[in-house]
């Protein structure tokens, strides 16, 4: 299981890499240090149905760095919510594949609209409670970068959600340890990321972002009854080419042909 | 117009369980009635208000239908980008509520004046800009917002606002309600200053003008065949608001009036707030003197815009 899990996030990365040379969509490395993420959470935690992306008892997942969508975009077509070569008309003029997720149903699978920053985990909150009202046992999944974190809705959010009890809430730091511009630990005190989330009433655990076993792991344990989880995910920007990891230059680099090439030779997916 | 609110919502919260109350640490007391009759569907937000936007929209898009209450600058210029892409954006249908309309709070200084909301919530496209003149309007406009497929702002008074409408009016929100009758001169006024509006259109009345009086209780969308008709039989449309000249009820007409291909036949008068903060604190009577918006102010500037059109 693992294993497959790997492949498909290799096959992602590739993808993800490919259509940004290929339609100049940036935030190349924002997408590369949550793929692991979001590749577990599709194809292994999530109870969803892609055929009825409306099902009333499906868990919701919210991308609230919504800079990472070209990731969400290849992840949802790979699970089936559509097909793949729905993507063929990514970059183009009135198409829905952009940089962030869109809003109003135009791509199933996208619960609401994101891209700036702060405001994933209210409306994550707002779900999780709405659930909580309905009677449904569905849980509520929200990916935050760390530079988001820098928001002061988040913290609002972690409040409300620590006094509400929101067992059914759960957040993934990407903590990739960069932000646009900077150091995410010396734009804003970040550190210690984890401490902050337990000092604000959650149940926290620190996980290698890039081990799939460690990540099914955590994703799958059991919530601790009466707290939201926090997943803080020890992350790499660039993670899978050797040439992007740790370079920040990539937060807007377009690869060229080139580069395209290379990664795909080190991510071991055929062209 | 604050106890009346609380009434309402609570009566449409036994029968529709889709409402939820979200409160920004404030009303203590004042829900206890909607917390008992609709338990678990209160919740105080504390005092994050871009946080309980979020909220509101997250259960808005899962099918509830959130009531977003604190005072006016709190649930608007606070937490915009909330409203712009949580609610309008992703077209959940929240509903908004400011209390303390304009200078309802004048003695609370700047900070709690709520003259700019009317302009800048009705930039966002989806939203509808609701500002009730009396208990009246506001019971029926609370329900047709709940009904409403889409976010609604309703801007609300404080308390002790006084029964406008003799009798409950037909209400459809972007439809205008003819409070009177009248001839050459319109006094279109949205939101609570609707009393002083009607007692200028007596002191018009005892110098020989019959006014006619419109309650624009929607300010967007706006009622644009209402409009048409007004300004094409009077010689003075008036438009009176608690709120800056800069984008409120004067400013969406205007605007209504520069995309027109012909000039009407009326002039369109601003009676408004103007573009400053006030230094000082007062009641509300004081701080609409201040802005000349009362009703002898009014009156003597509709006179003269009328002796000049003539």
């Amino acid at each position: 299981m693992i294993a497959a899990l790997k492949d498909r996030a290799a096959l992602l990365r590739a993808r993800i890499i490919e259509t940004s040379h290929r339609t100049g969509t940036p935030h190349l490395a924002s997408c590369l240090s949550c793929v692991d993420i979001l590749t577990a959470l599709y194809f292994e935690v999530l109870r969803l149905d892609p055929a009825r992306p409306d099902l009333p008892g499906r868990d919701r997942f919210l991308l609230s760095k919504g800079h990472a969508a070209p990731a969400l975009f290849q992840v949802l077509a790979m699970r089936g919510f559509y097909p793949e070569s729905r993507l063929d008309t990514y970059g183009e003029d009135g198409g829905v594949f952009g940089e962030h997720p869109p809003a109003g149903g135009q791509v199933p699978g996208i619960e609401a609209a994101t891209g700036s920053l702060g405001h994933g985990l209210p409306i994550g909150l707002g779900m999780a409670l709405a659930a909580r009202l309905a009677g449904r046992d569905n849980r509520v999944f929200v990916v935050l970068g760390d530079g988001e974190c820098n928001e002061g809705s988040v913290w609002e959010a972690a409040m409300m959600a620590a006094a509400q009890r929101m067992d059914n809430l759960t957040i993934i730091v990407d903590y990739n340890k960069w932000q646009a511009t900077g150091r995410s630990d010396e734009v804003l005190a970040l550190a210690p990321l984890a401490d902050k989330w337990r000092a604000f009433g959650w149940s926290a655990v620190e996980i290698d972002g890039h081990d799939m076993a460690a990540v099914v792991d955590a994703l799958k344990r059991p919530p601790e009854a009466g707290r939201p989880t926090a997943i803080v995910a020890h992350t790499i920007k660039g993670r899978g080419v050797s040439f992007m990891e740790d370079d920040n230059n990539w937060h807007y680099r377009i690869p060229g042909k080139d580069e395209v090439l290379a990664a795909r030779r080190e991510l071991g997916v055929a062209p | 117009m604050r106890n009346v609110f609380a009434e309402e919502i609570t009566r449409l919260g036994a029968i529709d369980q889709r409402l939820v109350l979200l409160s920004g640490d404030i009303g203590n007391r004042l829900f206890d009635r909607f917390k008992d009759g609709c338990p678990g569907r209160f919740l105080n937000c504390g005092i994050a208000e871009a946080n309980m936007m979020g909220v509101a929209a997250g259960m808005a898009l899962e099918g509830l239908r959130p009531v977003v209450y604190t005072i006016a600058p709190f649930t608007t210029t606070r937490c915009l980008e909330q409203i712009r892409v949580d609610a309008c954006y992703n077209h959940a249908p929240v509903i908004i509520v400011g209390t303390g309309a304009g200078l309802s709070y004048a003695e609370l200084g700047p900070t709690h004046h709520s003259c700019e909301d009317i302009a800048i919530l009705r930039t966002l496209p989806g939203m509808t800009v609701f500002c009730p003149c009396d208990p009246v309007e506001l019971r029926l406009g609370l329900k047709a917002a709940l009904d409403h497929d889409g976010p609604v702002y309703i801007r609300l008074g404080k308390k002790g606002e006084p029964t406008l409408h003799a009798r409950a009016p037909s209400l459809r929100l972007g439809e205008a309600i003819t409070l009177r009758d009248g001839g050459e001169v319109c006094l279109i006024a949205t939101g609570t200053l609707m009393a002083e509006v009607l007692r200028a259109a007596d002191l018009l009345a005892e110098a020989g003008v019959k006014a006619r009086v419109e309650s624009f209780h929607t300010v967007k969308p706006l009622d644009e065949a209402r409009l048409a008709e007004l300004f094409a039989g009077c010689q003075v449309v008036a438009a009176i608001e608690e709120h800056s000249r800069i984008g409120g009820l004067g400013g969406a007409i205007a605007e209504w009036l520069a995309a027109r291909p012909a000039p009407p036949r009326a002039r369109l008068l601003s009676c408004a707030v103007d573009d400053v903060f006030p230094h000082q604190v007062g009641s509300q009577d004081w701080a609409r003197r201040l802005f000349g918006l009362t009703a002898e102010t009014i009156a003597g500037k509709v006179r003269d815009a009328l002796a000049a059109a003539r």
